[in-house]
């Protein structure tokens, strides 16, 4: 016989709980929509960017006429030896599968290249954790450009401290670096290294993903487009959750090097959602009161697609090819910088899910509790009754 | 009235402004450039410096850093990689920044990037010399 007072006390706990995971699904709600704005205010960038480039690829002469092979090293294919595979996950858990799924994708994508040498770069905590678990450790004499000297950064201030923390991570990582490998340069460290591994981690980020800046892309861009024109690296995938609407979710593995074409996404494994999945979703934006449907962003794009793209000859300030050259890196960075953003959306879409499911999960706990409590305390009381009752008509 | 062009600047993280504007000095990578309306079409990279405007109220300074900009005869667009209003610039930050890249041109450190170094001297000098400039003309 269950005591009353045990259940009175779970229920008690279990709402507790429940009011812990309501409080965090609004917050993730509110941090879905910041989010989602983010990545909305980032997208007339890049599809500008994109335009300029698509017009530029045109006018300059990116292929050479003889061969037909592209000129700019960053649009030349080659046979995919070296793999750089960016795995973005979140850094926090309670997500429901969010992290888990874009874990298990990276084990299918990096099967699915079995003859290939994959280095890894992982950005989140939880990437980091999971791959740190599995393989070994090879980190490159990590550059990170990005955080030097942020002057301006394109929202204002905001990363002071962020950056600053930054900075003095990073003086401590280079004061290492400087006593560990006084005499060698450090182009020479990278060409003498060895492998540890088919499968190894180059580098890792934690707790960028709080606020994205634009120069964190950046730092990365930059690194990934010098190694890939040293032919270090063959090709760059990116794996993240891509994020359209609160529905329209999937993983995705995402090429960005060699540029296949511009303003084209180059995916190569892709996971939807289940329909379960997508369900879920939708009643957990319903209840949190957000739109489900992809915002409309037509205006914006219509105006950013006409960046450029006139027919008119322009007057180029500068050789066509040389802008071509310029602009071609800052491509990879939007591309990056769109990954991570959408990935953050997501998480913080998954984590809404999540806890969405964990509050009414805790209510049909407490309603089951409390019918059991009950038949509990009648059982009591009945059995008392009898005992009165038998106990009086005994005498 | 005089004749305006539509001004758009945009950074990677949003768009910062959209106004018309009668005249428009951009920091080109080859020197300023000044633009008016009905300018012939024309693309450019731009370096580091403070982008100005000319509008109905008056005149406005940005501090830019990099991007490249659009001009058509109606309208001017400018990709910015990074930029800032004058009152938004954390002139500490600027100063911290510069030291700094200072302390980097001058170390004999084989690591030292000089071009990366320059380029933030540069940015970091660009902002405070906006920034100061702004402030003094709110004084008066």
């Amino acid at each position: 016989m269950p005591n009353v007072l045990d259940i009175r006390r779970r229920i008690r706990s279990v709402v507790n709980t429940r009011q812990i995971t309501k409080a965090m699904k609004t917050v993730s709600a509110a941090k879905l929509r910041r989010a989602q704005e983010g990545a909305m205010a980032a997208r007339p960038y890049s599809q500008m960017l994109a335009n300029v480039l698509k017009s530029l690829m045109s006018r300059a002469d990116t292929f050479d006429p003889d061969t037909g092979r592209p000129r700019h090293p960053l649009l030349a294919e080659r046979p995919e030896n070296n793999i750089l595979l960016l795995v973005v996950t979140g850094d926090k858990g309670l997500a429901g599968a969010f992290n888990t799924n874009i874990l298990k994708l990276v084990s299918k994508f990096i099967q699915s290249k079995p003859n290939a040498n994959i280095d890894i770069e992982s950005i989140g905590r939880k990437a980091r954790d999971f791959m740190r678990r599995r393989y070994p450790l090879a980190l490159l004499n990590t550059d990170d450009r990005g955080d030097q000297n942020v002057s301006i950064a394109g929202v204002g201030n905001a990363g002071v401290d962020n950056n600053e923390r930054n900075d003095e991570r990073n003086d401590e990582r280079n004061g290492a670096r400087n006593r560990a490998q006084d005499e060698r340069s450090p182009a020479e460290e990278r060409s003498s290294a060895e492998r540890k591994g088919r499968v190894q981690i180059v580098a890792e980020h934690v707790g960028v993903l709080g606020k994205v800046e634009y120069s964190f892309p950046a730092s990365i861009a930059n690194r990934i487009v010098d190694r890939y024109m040293h032919e270090e690296i063959d090709a760059v995938y990116i794996l993240f959750n891509e994020f359209k609407s609160v529905i329209a979710q999937r993983l995705v593995a995402e090429r960005i090097l060699p540029v296949k074409e511009i303003g084209e996404v180059d995916i190569h494994m892709a996971e939807e959602a289940t329909e379960d999945e997508k369900r879920q979703r939708g009643e957990a934006a319903k209840a949190a009161g957000l739109n489900m449907r992809q915002a409309d962003t037509s205006e914006i794009d219509n105006a950013a697609s006409k960046f450029g793209t006139e027919s008119v000859d322009y007057i180029y300030e500068q050789p066509p090819e040389q802008l071509f050259r310029n602009i071609l890196p800052k491509y990879i960075t939007t591309q990056i910088f769109h990954a991570l953003l959408e990935s953050v959306a997501a998480e913080h879409a998954a984590r809404m899910t999540a806890m969405d499911s964990a509050t009414s999960n805790a209510s049909d706990m407490i309603e089951s509790l409390t019918l059991v409590m009950n038949r509990a305390r009648q059982a009591k009381i009945t059995k008392e009754i009898i005992e009165i009752v038998s106990g009086a008509a005994a005498q | 009235m005089a004749a305006t062009f539509q001004l758009e600047i945009v950074t990677p993280t949003k768009l910062l402004v959209k106004e018309d504007a009668e005249e428009v000095q951009l920091p080109g990578l080859d020197g300023y450039l000044g633009i008016l309306p009905g300018h012939a079409p024309l693309i450019t990279e731009l370096g580091v410096g403070s982008i100005s405007y000319k509008t109905g109220s008056g005149t406005h300074t940005l501090a830019v850093a990099w991007g490249f900009a659009e001009a058509l005869p109606d309208k001017l667009t400018v990709l910015a990689e990074a930029a800032e209003r004058p009152e938004d610039i954390d002139t500490a930050r600027a100063e911290k920044a510069k030291r700094r890249a200072e302390e980097r041109l001058q170390s004999s450190n084989p690591e030292v990037d000089y071009s990366r170094a320059e380029d933030a001297l540069q940015r970091a000098e660009s902002r405070l010399t906006i920034a100061k400039v702004t402030i003094a003309k709110d004084d008066r």
